[in-house]
């Protein structure tokens, strides 16, 4: 028995395999061994078909972090089904059709590499049940449509498209990720099936998680305002924009949604979010379509559009779950079966209209609409294959998308019907501008097939001559347009063997207890509906004869104002921004840095003493002070506060010394010979250093080295907050002794170590460890000195350094 | 007489702050050893002041005074002594190689 989990890493292992065939240059296209793996799994998943539609499922755990409670879990049920359909069947197509597209100088072995990472990882989204084990699989995705739309990548738009979709689909992703954190947060588990039992609405996390995982399907499913990201990546070869960009990645949002339905469908903010972005997305696709010039671009604005359709029906959908298990609810649920049984149509005949426009811009060289027509006399097959596609995507009978268009007016009429949700007020809207919508999808539809392939040939003397396909290329879209018709036809055995176990998997809670199929008609009497797509043909040919005169509605959204001047806009300000922010902070002068250290010293001690009122004086346990010691201290403060404001060097260095020689007297009184006897050696070499060094060193400029006053003054309140924090801490410490020193333990130095003098025994006996260490540093500085004299690079060395 | 010597090192530590905020090299050498001697004094306040004789076990006292924290500073004497013959080499180096004593005119490579 072939388990998913075995079936989701065949296309890696096989991805692994290619460089190794390339290697042997077989005569044969590289294609071809790559078609065998979707065609292959499309068997095995097909076969599954029957035993899917008596309503069973499939679970297998691969142990992966269980101590994590992340496992390599698949599910394998009716909603998996279609969609791993869809992946591998449109897979297999898509690489038939590529293998007669691409020219073999192209570097093939990394189109196909791409393209089965992407297809295992796709495969992955659609079967994992663990959440964690989806995400990744999830963002694979993303990394590999990034590689595939760059594929040609010493091209501009390319990278420029390439990076677009890259930032907004992993920020969706991320979305998504932190949902998904929220959710195991809420439950405790890591897995779906169990998820839908457990999940509470009431949680507080729970309005986050749903609108960050609505995040994640729309940026990745192109919704509005999201939807910027895919005219971009029609940069990609036309066989990558016909599987990721029409029938497969962009689904990835429409699978989500419809997932994580039963666990948060049923609420008034998901039935908003899901339809309202839907409906908006589905118009605003429609009408920027019609404005496009270049066949991919309108191609890509119509996929945006028909998601919008699905996402919208799946939120219509949801309904059903707000109003429990009654007959009423069983009439939403409709709508999320119209909603699949659109997505697959979509996969048709849009996987089909692309490998048309690639047949076009394979055979002619340009997409641009401007410069086409005439192509039917040329191109007959080519021009039926895009009749049909366009027409169904039109909804015009007899083509699959008339089916699904009548079911989605249905839903959207039935819902203008509701009175909660505030459906009373806003309900009658929706049917409207889905009404409008079709009308623009009509207009656009219209565009691809006249506009190309009727009229008078546009083309230039210098084109290449026209001519059919080969019909190696023609194959797949062939497959593809036929289905169109095969589903108008015999629709109703998607619906039983595919539609209704996947209906199961969405509302699993209604699934026992009512029947969720629905029989679909082709001809279902004469209703608001049909009248609806009456309506919508007369008005969509009137737009479309007088489509000069009403073009100028388009220049009332200029190019600055749209979504994508936005994104740029934005990227550019980021940019900008931050690197003036940068160059703000970041001076390269050190003063500038030591005083956000000093001002980061004052605010977080000076702030902390402040605020936790720690500052305290114990003035009884002192010692006494006597004459001489008096005048020791004022010395030496005289000295600390005449060292900034001497005239010259010499000075400074001669009070550094009183300094020194201060605070041997002050060890002296301290009871500390040892340190005594140091300071002063110390204070005497380092005395001669200085002067030493002051004497290979220029003069302090007194004229022009002035600070400015300003300065002065901020450097002086910086130097005494940060002494007056210094002495409030010392003194706060010095007040509170929690308890007792170790001290009294070295005293045993004699007995222990054989010496007298405690300070020697520590630093010798009991904690040598640091004084070796310390002749390390005295070592290092040395080494360091005599380097840093003795070892002059010429100007070869210069030139070293500057490479 | 150990809020005395806290303020002393606060004296320190203030002069040290202004003169390592300030434009000529020499200035922040100097700066960081007087900075160095506020620590010592700091150190040797925390263990306490004279609260008995020199820490010799030949004498017979009552108590010795805190014989931590004079290792600890003889420690640091070292170091610091150490650092700052480094500083000032590299000071001296510095302007032989660049003509320039002033930390702020250094602006790196102008290529980069």
């Amino acid at each position: 028995m072939i388990t998913m989990n075995l079936v989701i890493m065949i296309p890696f292992l096989a991805a692994v395999l290619i460089p190794i065939l390339i290697k042997r240059k077989s005569p044969i296209h590289i294609g071809w061994p790559v078609f065998l793996v979707p065609a292959a799994l499309f068997v095995i998943l097909a076969r599954y078909i029957p035993s899917i539609a008596n309503g069973e499922t499939y679970l297998n755990t691969m142990k992966w972090i269980p101590s994590f409670d992340i496992d390599f879990t698949t599910y394998f049920d009716g909603l998996s089904l279609i969609f791993g359909l869809l992946i591998t069947g449109i897979g297999s197509l898509v690489i038939l059709y590529s293998i007669y597209y691409l020219s073999s100088e192209e570097s093939l072995q990394h189109f196909y590499i791409y393209l089965l990472l992407f297809m295992g990882s796709m495969l992955g989204v659609v079967f994992s049940d663990n959440l964690m084990v989806l995400y990744v699989f999830w963002e694979l995705t993303s990394i590999s449509s990034f590689l595939l739309i760059a594929f040609w990548f010493h091209r501009k738009r390319s990278r420029y498209g390439a990076q677009k979709a890259m930032l907004i689909t992993v920020s969706g992703g991320l979305a998504m990720l932190t949902s998904f954190i929220m959710i195991y947060l809420m439950t405790g588990t890591m897995s779906i099936r169990e998820i839908i039992a457990v999940v509470d609405i009431d949680h507080p996390l729970f309005i986050p998680a749903l609108v960050l995982l609505l995040v994640g399907a729309f940026t990745k499913s192109a919704q509005f305002p999201f939807h910027i990201w895919l005219p971009d990546a029609m940069e990609a070869p036309t066989p990558v924009s016909a599987y990721l960009h029409s029938a497969t990645m962009v689904k990835a949002g429409i699978y989500l949604v419809a997932r994580f339905t039963p666990i948060f469908g049923g609420g008034e903010l998901w039935f908003w979010l899901v339809t309202g972005v839907g409906i908006v997305t589905l118009f605003w696709g429609s009408f920027t379509a019609v404005r496009q010039t270049d066949l991919k671009a309108l191609l890509a604005y119509s996929t945006i559009s028909q998601l919008g359709l699905i996402m919208s029906l799946l939120g219509i959908g949801s309904i059903s779950m707000h109003m429990g298990s009654s007959m009423e609810a069983v009439v939403f649920t409709q709508a999320t079966f119209a909603g699949l049984f659109h997505l697959i149509n979509h996969s048709t005949f849009k996987g089909a209209l692309f490998m048309v426009v690639g047949i076009i811009d394979h055979e002619i060289g340009t997409r641009d609409i401007r410069r086409l027509g005439g192509l039917m006399s040329f191109m007959p097959v080519s021009f039926t294959i895009a009749m049909i596609g366009s027409f169904s995507m039109a909804g015009l009978p007899p083509f699959n998308g008339f089916l699904s268009k009548e079911m989605f007016f249905t839903a959207v009429l039935n819902i203008s019907q509701l009175d909660f949700f505030a459906l009373g007020t806003w309900g009658v809207l929706i049917p409207v501008i889905a009404w409008i919508a079709s009308i623009f999808t009509f207009v656009y539809s219209m565009i691809i097939v006249f506009k190309t392939f009727l009229g008078t040939s546009r083309l230039e003397t210098g084109d290449r001559k026209v001519h059919e396909a080969p019909v190696g290329m023609l194959i797949s879209p062939g497959i593809l347009a036929a289905l169109v018709l095969a589903v108008f036809f015999f629709p109703n055995i998607v619906g039983d063997y595919l539609l209704r176990p996947a209906m199961a998997g969405i509302f699993p809670s209604l699934a026992d207890k009512v029947e969720l199929s629905q029989h679909i008609s082709i001809w279902h009497g004469f209703n608001t509906e049909i009248l609806m797509t009456i309506g919508v043909i007369a008005f969509g040919s009137l737009l479309y004869k007088y489509m000069r005169r009403w073009k100028g509605v388009f220049t009332l959204f200029p190019a600055s104002w749209s979504f994508d001047a936005l994104y740029n806009n934005m990227l550019l300000r980021l940019e900008s921004g931050s690197s003036g922010f940068t160059r703000f902070y970041m001076t390269g002068v050190l003063r500038d840095y030591l005083l956000y250290i000093y001002l980061f010293f004052i605010l977080a001690v000076g702030g902390s003493l402040f605020m936790t009122g720690a500052f305290s004086i114990d003035p009884i346990h002192q010692a006494p002070v006597r004459l001489y010691e008096w005048v020791i201290i004022l010395v030496m403060m005289v000295a600390g506060i005449a060292v900034p404001f001497v005239k010259t060097r010499v000075t400074a260095i001669l009070l550094n010394g009183v300094l020194g020689y201060g605070m041997a007297a002050l060890f002296v009184t301290f009871r500390a010979p040892d340190l005594a006897l140091t300071q002063i050696v110390v204070e005497t070499v380092t005395t001669a250093l200085f002067l030493l060094c002051f004497f290979f060193l220029p003069k302090w400029e007194s004229g022009r080295a002035k600070a400015a006053p300003r300065m002065k003054t901020i450097n002086l309140l910086i130097s005494i907050s940060v002494g007056a924090i210094f002495v409030m801490t010392a003194l706060s410490v010095q007040s509170g002794k929690l308890f007792n020193t170790i001290s009294g333990f070295f005293e045993k130095a004699d007995e222990l170590t054989g010496g007298k003098n405690i300070v020697n025994a520590i630093l010798g006996d009991f904690r040598a460890f640091d004084t070796m260490l310390e002749v390390v540093v005295l070592f290092i500085a040395g080494i360091g000195v005599f380097t840093l004299t003795k070892l002059k690079l010429g100007k070869g060395g210069k030139n070293v350094e500057d490479q | 007489m150990e809020i005395l010597i806290t303020i002393l090192s606060g004296v320190l530590v203030t002069a040290a702050t202004y003169l390592i905020l300030s434009k000529d090299l020499l200035r922040v050498i100097l700066g960081s050893a007087i900075l160095s001697h506020a620590v010592h004094l700091l150190l040797m306040v925390m263990g306490g002041l004279k609260k008995g004789t020199v820490p010799l076990l030949g004498e017979k006292p009552n108590t010795y005074t805190d014989a931590i924290p004079q290792a600890l500073i003889l420690t640091a004497i070292v170091i610091s002594f150490a650092v700052t013959a480094v500083f000032l080499v590299m000071a001296y180096r510095m302007y032989q190689e660049t003509g320039v004593s002033r930390h702020a005119l250094l602006r790196g490579n102008k290529n980069e």
